[in-house]
């Protein structure tokens, strides 16, 4: 058999592994795919919640893409507390204004940075939030202070609608 | 399970072979010799194993999304059909699927009749073969009842009825199946724990049926035993593979078809509409498969006969090596079976098409005559045939030119009969 | 023996079309489908005129609960913009709650919102409907058998009865209703709804126009699948090419035609 000939002949053979190899791949994609959140799912992604009703000092949880976001009306001394901490001390260094648009409200998912568990309101050390499930403590503005938790809780994307309306996502 | 001793050439490959011998079996399947004149009928037992595994796992991801209860099954099929990501095209697929297994099925049950694969020393894998076939019926059936729409609710009526027909425990037997005093949402659900399950026993039956294949090996188009390996055989890997791959390939572009561009010619429109169990649809039809068992069923006027008679037509066949009285495997050096192999073929046909059509007048008088033909060709005609048919010269081997002579035929004959 | 494939081939198509036939009384009316063939595609004025007259005059008495107002902007539809399927879903009155005092209550619609049903239930819906339950419309393009064309007939079939047929009360005569008989008066008129478009609203167009967006509701994707159908075929006869030659070489070691 001539060098020539076999040249061709793992060519054909290569072509036709890649081009099935392809296919292969095309056919797994539509089955990996269904996994992901669907288009009914994906269309909820806002709900507008309704603040008129919550006083200084109180926490509403509202259940958005499945998950809890605290909308919590904060008192001036916690805003306070939460302004006067300096960056050096945090975990996960980030200045109140950026975590609180309008320093009265505090919207965050409601979920420990940690493993996901939901964290319990105004408990631990730093008078925020508490997680009892590997004891991850949160100041007043959500962020991280002691224990595993690597970050501060997420602040979803939100907008004030009117003064009496918010709407996440 | 091989005929020489395999020893992996890598320590690692020592080491774990001998604990498992995983190895083994894998160089057992490449190496396995297969005739080399296998033609493409012999293609579709890959095809069918494409076609269960596109199922189980089609059907893995749809059970991800569908919800087995009488009041959300449509609406989760709806939803799967619209907002899942490609779920149309994994229904679809499933659907079709399931239509496109049955094509490949009969392919091969029909290429076994002809050459005579069924006959010893065949006659196990014939008979898994059987109730792989009956296991198929069922999951299908089952399956074509959870999307709950009129046909899913009116079919499952009809054919869990057919248990009324036993004498005395009929009834009470029907009721157990439903869970209930008609068709609804227990019977739904334990449809669905059903149809989940019997692809995994089709799957571990299907292990079996290659495992029983692999001890004689394969019957080929001449029908005559051959020596393993030899220069009639060829090594599974490449030659088999590359072969069974490239039908596989003219199979699925005739699947994509159905799925891409026809994909609801082989349903019912019926199916569409929600179940309701107030109205029938005004013509049952059972999916095309099983139309010539659902015309055998009808021709019969007496209930209970009529069932008889159907279970009769599917489990005929798995007496059927002991039926056919002929040395002779392949149609080929048979030439009375031929014809009447091809009479059953049309007789089948004809079955089918009665079975869609009303159960009245011509149409019933048609089937009649079909379903007692069925029954003569398997109860009278084969087993005659084999001993009044005049066959042709069988040859020696595979490469061997076909030869002439009453001497091969002979030889061949004393070789089948000094085995029995 | 390659007979078979064909013989199988033909009794698998056969059997259905007889099946589909024996429900056929009259030959259905024919136009030329946008969406039928290999490459079709749906008309997209089609779908928005269509649309309009499903809630102008269908909408009353017919529900497509499968729906949601984000499919008029979605991909292979009616592909309103974002902004008019918002404003058309705005436009809806849609119940939800119970709000913080346990009440339900209405707000406009969203995109995220399913078509608002003409009825509670089944029940209301025969009740206002002379007993007929006015079918749900997400999926009734597959649920007839004799899909576009015949929903496409029978809006235009409505003729006079011929001599001798007695209609009860709330009963017309259709000539391409299963039976003859249907509950629904004819629901379509000359100018019963204005196009922005300025197309003309004959009772044929606005058939046509809505049987095109009754086909997308019950197929949304049918875009896609064509798309992806042909791309899927090209590249499997690619591939069966490639495999083919392949097996030629192999085989050519043993002297045995495949």
């Amino acid at each position: 058999m001539s060098e020539k000939k076999t040249n061709r002949r793992d060519f054909l053979f290569t072509a036709t592994y890649a081009v099935g190899a392809v296919g292969v791949g095309a056919t797994v994609w539509p089955m990996i795919d269904q996994m992901n959140p669907d288009a009914s799912v994906k269309a909820l992604a806002s709900t507008e919640v309704d603040i008129s009703t919550v006083n200084p000092g109180k926490t509403i949880t509202v259940l958005w893409r499945g998950k809890p976001v605290f909308i919590r009306r904060r008192t001036s001394e916690e805003i306070a507390d939460a302004k006067s901490v300096k960056l050096e001390d945090l975990k996960h260094p980030e200045k109140d204004e950026d975590r609180a648009k309008n320093p009265e409200w505090l919207v965050m998912l409601g979920v420990c940075t940690h493993l996901g568990c939901v964290p319990l309101d105004q408990k631990g050390d730093y008078n925020g939030w508490f997680c009892p499930c590997h004891g991850s403590h949160y100041d007043t503005s959500g962020r991280i202070r002691k224990g595993p938790a690597p970050t501060n809780m997420e602040i979803p994307k939100y907008e004030f609608v009117d003064t009496n309306t918010i709407k996440i996502g | 399970m091989s005929e020489h001793e395999y020893t992996p050439k890598s320590k690692a490959g020592k080491w774990f072979n001998d604990r498992l011998p995983l190895l083994s079996l894998a160089n057992h399947l490449t190496d396995y010799p297969t005739p080399k004149n296998l033609n493409y009928w012999w293609t579709f037992g890959g095809i069918l194993t494409f076609c269960l595994i596109t199922q189980i796992v089609t059907g893995l991801t749809l059970a991800m999304h569908y919800i087995a209860h009488a009041d959300m099954a449509f609406d989760s099929v709806e939803h799967i059909m619209r907002d899942v990501n490609y779920g149309w095209l994994i229904r679809y697929i499933h659907a079709n699927g399931a239509s496109m297994f049955f094509l490949a099925v009969y392919i091969h049950i029909f290429r076994s009749l002809f050459y005579g694969s069924y006959k010893s020393p065949r006659e196990i894998i014939w008979i898994i073969g059987i109730i792989i076939y009956l296991l198929m019926m069922a999951a299908a059936f089952m399956g074509y009842v959870l999307p709950w729409g009129q046909m899913s609710f009116w079919g499952a009526t009809v054919i869990t009825n057919l248990f009324s027909a036993i004498p005395l425990v009929g009834e009470g037997i029907v009721t157990w199946l439903w869970g209930g005093y008609s068709v609804d949402n227990p019977t739904l659900t334990r449809f669905f724990t059903l149809h989940y399950l019997i692809p995994f026993l089709i799957l571990g039956l299907v292990v079996l049926h290659i495992w029983a294949l692999h001890v004689p090996g394969n019957n080929n188009p001449i029908g005559i035993d051959i020596k393993k390996p030899s220069k009639d055989t060829v090594p599974f890997h490449p030659y088999i593979v590359i072969k069974d791959g490239f039908a596989l390939l003219m199979f699925i572009i005739v699947f994509a078809f159905f799925v891409f561009y026809t994909p609801n010619i082989l349903g019912h429109a019926d199916n569409y509409i929600e179940a309701d169990p107030l109205v029938t649809p005004a013509h049952i039809v059972p999916e095309w498969y099983l139309l010539p068992f659902y015309a055998i069923l009808r021709s019969v006027p007496d209930k209970l006969l009529g069932v008889v008679a159907m279970l009769s037509a599917i489990l005929i066949l798995a007496a059927l090596p002991w039926l056919d009285t002929s040395k002779i495997r392949s149609a080929v050096f048979r030439p009375l079976y031929k014809q009447f192999y091809w009479i059953l073929v049309a007789d089948v046909l004809i079955l089918g098409y009665v079975g869609a059509m009303p159960a009245e007048g011509l149409y019933l008088l048609i089937a009649r005559v079909a379903t007692a033909y069925y029954f003569l060709h398997f109860l009278v005609i084969l087993p005659v045939l084999g001993f009044k048919e005049k066959t042709l010269p069988v040859p020696m081997s595979i490469t061997e030119p076909v030869l002439g002579g009453s001497v091969n035929m002979a030889a061949a004959r004393s070789k089948e009969s000094s085995r029995n | 023996m390659r007979n078979l494939f064909w013989i199988s081939l033909f009794f698998l198509l056969t059997t259905n079309f007889t099946v589909l036939k024996s429900a056929e009384k009259e030959e259905y009316l024919k136009t030329n489908w946008s969406f039928k063939g290999i490459f079709g595609k749906f008309d997209r004025g089609a779908l928005q005129r269509g649309y309009q007259v499903y809630t102008e005059v269908c909408a009353s008495c017919h529900s497509m609960k499968y729906l949601s107002y984000r499919n008029l902007a979605e991909k292979g539809g009616p592909e309103f913009s974002e902004a008019e399927a918002k404003a058309i879903a705005a436009s809806f009155e849609v119940t939800d709650g119970p709000n913080t005092d346990g009440e339900m209550f209405t707000r406009p619609g969203k995109l995220s919102d399913k078509f608002v049903m003409p009825y509670e239930n089944v029940e209301a819906a025969k009740a206002a409907n002379g007993g007929a339950y006015p079918p749900d419309m997400s999926v009734l393009i597959k649920a007839r058998s004799g899909g576009a064309d015949y929903i496409y007939s029978l809006l235009q079939g409505y003729v006079e009865p011929p001599e001798g047929t007695s209609l009860d009360e709330g009963v017309y005569y259709n000539k391409y209703m299963y039976g003859k008989k249907i509950k629904m008066a004819s629901p379509l008129s000359d100018g019963i709804v204005e196009y922005s478009d300025g197309t003309e609203t004959s009772i044929e167009q606005m058939s046509k126009d809505v049987t095109t967006f009754l086909m997308w509701a019950a197929e949304p994707h049918l875009e896609a699948r064509h798309k992806m159908g042909f791309k899927a075929i090209v590249y499997l006869i690619i591939l069966t090419i490639l495999v083919y030659f392949s097996m030629k070489k192999i085989w050519s070691r043993v002297e045995t035609e495949v």
